[in-house]
């Protein structure tokens, strides 16, 4: 398998580096220096050049994340980071139905 | 109930001391995710979209109630409050947390179960009718077979590494309830002319991308043959099977390509070398298997038809009588169906409450047992008839008596998009539609069995191509869309569904449904005409005609 670094990608718009935390599978988003759990503080690239700088980072830390990829993003009119794709926004937003509740 | 013998105690304990080991060298950074993978995989836990998933091995669906009680527990504890049962008699909890996962399978290991050969490249749990050894069309336990099956299979040095997974299923009734036909291995267990007892072997079956049914390649084995011939068809598999192309690895594709008949010879070639070697299996061996499963020590009782008579002037407790109670071999007994498909719920999902109440109600009324059915629901096997009403009123307070089993909101779905990683469109919502849609149960009792099978992608988890109904969920541009295959059936008659048409969007899936359904009933012959039998009396066309017709 190519490793995500020598494969080729366009970036056509914003995106974002994700990935699942290790200790617990978390989502998780490359930021400028480090890794949040909430997508407001991750680091969006408008080039396919800084997003692979990001992934580069993101693969150099395979301790705390697991499977880092690039995910696309739109930029909201009041300037939020919002997720692409329906996959992406049940990453970040959990299942799209209620949860059963244990008593 | 099977009981573990020491080996498989210390083995599984052992399993998660080494786990534990390994999760703490992962944390450390002292193994990548590449090589920690498998070994996560080995023990049942996979990385899905929000967290990792465990997913713990059921064997042959069968429960005690100090296990359902312990998955409660874990859901509890590690997850966020319940489970998930599965076409394949697994439980997955989705929210667990690696860090905790070895104190999980500590906990799951105390009494004795384990993820252990839930993934990778052999021989899988192996699945059974939820009715076994109280089915009255039944003539003896699979289960005991499917265990003299999984100790030969467990760790066999010549098969942990086979082309691709494999599956086998087993059933000993007239009616199949475990879907033998779609499994690499099936096995129908039945007695011939000269009053043996034997299997017939079918290979072969499968869904996925290249849906197969299984194909009969012996009519008739001998019991104690069954080890050497399977071990003769694994190595076939072994040896002609590909590696080179995971869509091409399964079993399926090779008896395809090369035909059942040249399979079968080959089978049976490699066969003639073991079949009297140390496989065969002695009457000693086997007795030793069925002294390990316990049995309940039932009451004499006679059939309650005057009470019962009686009950059923409550009309809901008739109706959920007629629905989800099945007859038991032993009179006065019988056996209740749980029904984890209530209106607007997830398929197949229990809370921690409802698995520590209804291991109660196991202890209580079905001699501390519980099945777990490849449709998603569970099963209390051993419940006496005049308990039937009280039990039914703690399972309705627990919002589990629903009468729906077999009916067109008993629906399979697969986790789909909201929380698996290979999804490419979500499934849960749609059953959820769907049963909103037709959640008058009176109009459910009137279109009689129908089973709907939802995927969110063509892995076919959810069984789509055997649904009466089959959807299956497809990413086009970015937008689900629901494609639709109908007369499809898992029973004794077998077959795959056929694509209706093109795919509809998310949108109007619920509604294409409901056109189906109306189809259905303008043209069935009399109420008790089967949906999928007009269908296949029938044919798409009326149907393809109301769906695709306005647009
Ligand atoms: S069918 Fe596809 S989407 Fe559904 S659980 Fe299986 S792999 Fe996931």
């Amino acid at each position: 398998m190519t490793s995500p670094l020598q494969q080729k990608f366009k970036v056509n718009g914003p995106v974002v580096v994700t990935a699942n935390r290790t200790t617990d599978g978390i989502v998780i988003y490359r930021t400028a220096n480090g890794w949040s759990a909430k997508i407001e503080d991750a680091a969006v690239a408008m080039t396919s050049t800084v997003a692979l700088a990001l992934l580069k980072d993101a693969h150099a830390d395979s301790v705390y994340a697991i499977g880092s990829y690039v995910a696309p993003v739109e930029i909201s009119e009041s300037k939020e980071i919002v997720p692409g794709n329906l996959r992406e926004k049940i990453r970040q937003a959990g299942p799209t139905f209620e949860l059963p509740v244990s008593g | 109930m099977y009981v573990y013998d020491e080996f498989d105690r210390t083995f599984v304990k052992e399993r998660v001391n080494d786990f534990r080991g390994q999760v703490k060298r992962r944390l450390a950074g002292e193994l990548t995710e590449d090589e920690f993978k498998p070994l996560r995989l080995m023990n049942g836990v996979y990385l899905q979209l929000h967290a990792y998933m465990l997913r713990i091995a059921i064997p042959y669906g069968t429960l005690s109630s100090k296990q359902l009680r312990m998955l409660g527990h874990v859901a509890r504890k590690y997850d966020k409050g319940y489970g998930h049962f599965t076409t394949r008699q697994n439980i997955q909890f989705n929210w667990i947390k690696l860090e905790e996962l070895p104190d999980a399978m500590a906990d799951l290991a105390s009494v004795g179960m384990h993820g252990l050969q839930t993934s990778g490249n052999c021989i899988r749990n192996i699945t059974t009718d939820h009715f076994a050894a109280v089915a009255p069309d039944e003539i003896e336990d699979p289960r005991v077979w499917g265990e003299i099956i999984r100790q030969w299979s467990t760790l066999h040095p010549e098969f942990t590494f086979l082309p691709r997974k494999f599956k086998i299923a087993i059933s000993a009734a007239k009616a199949d309830r475990a879907a033998i036909r779609v499994h690499d291995i099936g096995l129908r267990l039945y007695e011939n002319e000269a009053g043996e007892h034997g299997f017939e072997v079918m290979v072969g079956g499968g869904l996925g991308r290249t849906p197969f049914l299984g194909k009969t390649i012996r009519e008739f084995l001998p019991k104690r043959d069954l080890l050497s011939y399977l071990e003769a068809v694994l190595r076939v598999y072994n040896q002609f099977g590909r590696r080179d192309n995971i869509y091409k690895a399964r079993i399926k594709i090779l008896v395809h390509e090369i035909g059942a008949e040249a399979f079968s010879k080959e089978v049976e070639a490699e066969w003639a070398q073991i079949k009297s070697g140390p496989l065969a299996l002695d009457t000693i061996t086997v007795a030793d298997i069925v002294s390990r499963f316990q049995y309940p020590a039932y009451e004499a009782l006679k059939d309650e038809t005057e009470a019962l008579e009686s009950a059923k002037r409550d009309k809901q407790f008739e109706t959920w009588y007629e629905n989800s109670v099945a007859p038991h071999n032993q009179p006065g007994y019988a056996v209740v169906t749980v029904s984890l498909k209530p209106e607007g719920a997830p398929p197949g999902d229990a809370t921690a409450e409802q698995m520590e109440k209804i291991a109660g109600l196991a202890d209580r009324f079905s001699f501390g047992e519980i099945r777990v059915s490849h449709v998603q629901n569970l099963v209390l096997p051993h419940v006496a008839q005049r308990d039937l009403p009280e039990l039914w009123r703690s399972l309705d307070a627990l919002g589990v008596a629903t009468p729906n089993v077999n009916l067109i909101s008993d629906i399979i779905s697969c986790p789909g998009l909201d929380y698996c990683s290979l999804a490419n469109a979500r499934s849960i919502p749609i059953a959820q539609g769907l049963t909103r849609r037709f959640r008058d149960l009176e109009k459910q009792r009137d279109l009689g069995p129908i089973h709907i099978n939802i995927d969110g992608c063509i892995n076919s988890c959810g069984h789509h191509h055997i649904g009466n109904i089959g959807i299956l969920g497809v990413e086009k541009n970015g937008e689900e869309v629901y494609q639709i295959k109908l007369g499809g059936r898992s029973d004794s008659k077998a077959q795959l569904g056929e694509l209706l048409g093109p795919a509809v969007p998310a949108g109007e899936i619920i509604d294409v449904v409901e056109n189906i359904i109306d189809v259905y009933v303008e043209l069935r012959k009399n109420p008790h005409e089967r949906f999928v039998n007009v269908v296949h009396r029938v044919g798409l066309e009326p149907f393809k005609e109301r769906i695709y017709a306005a647009h």
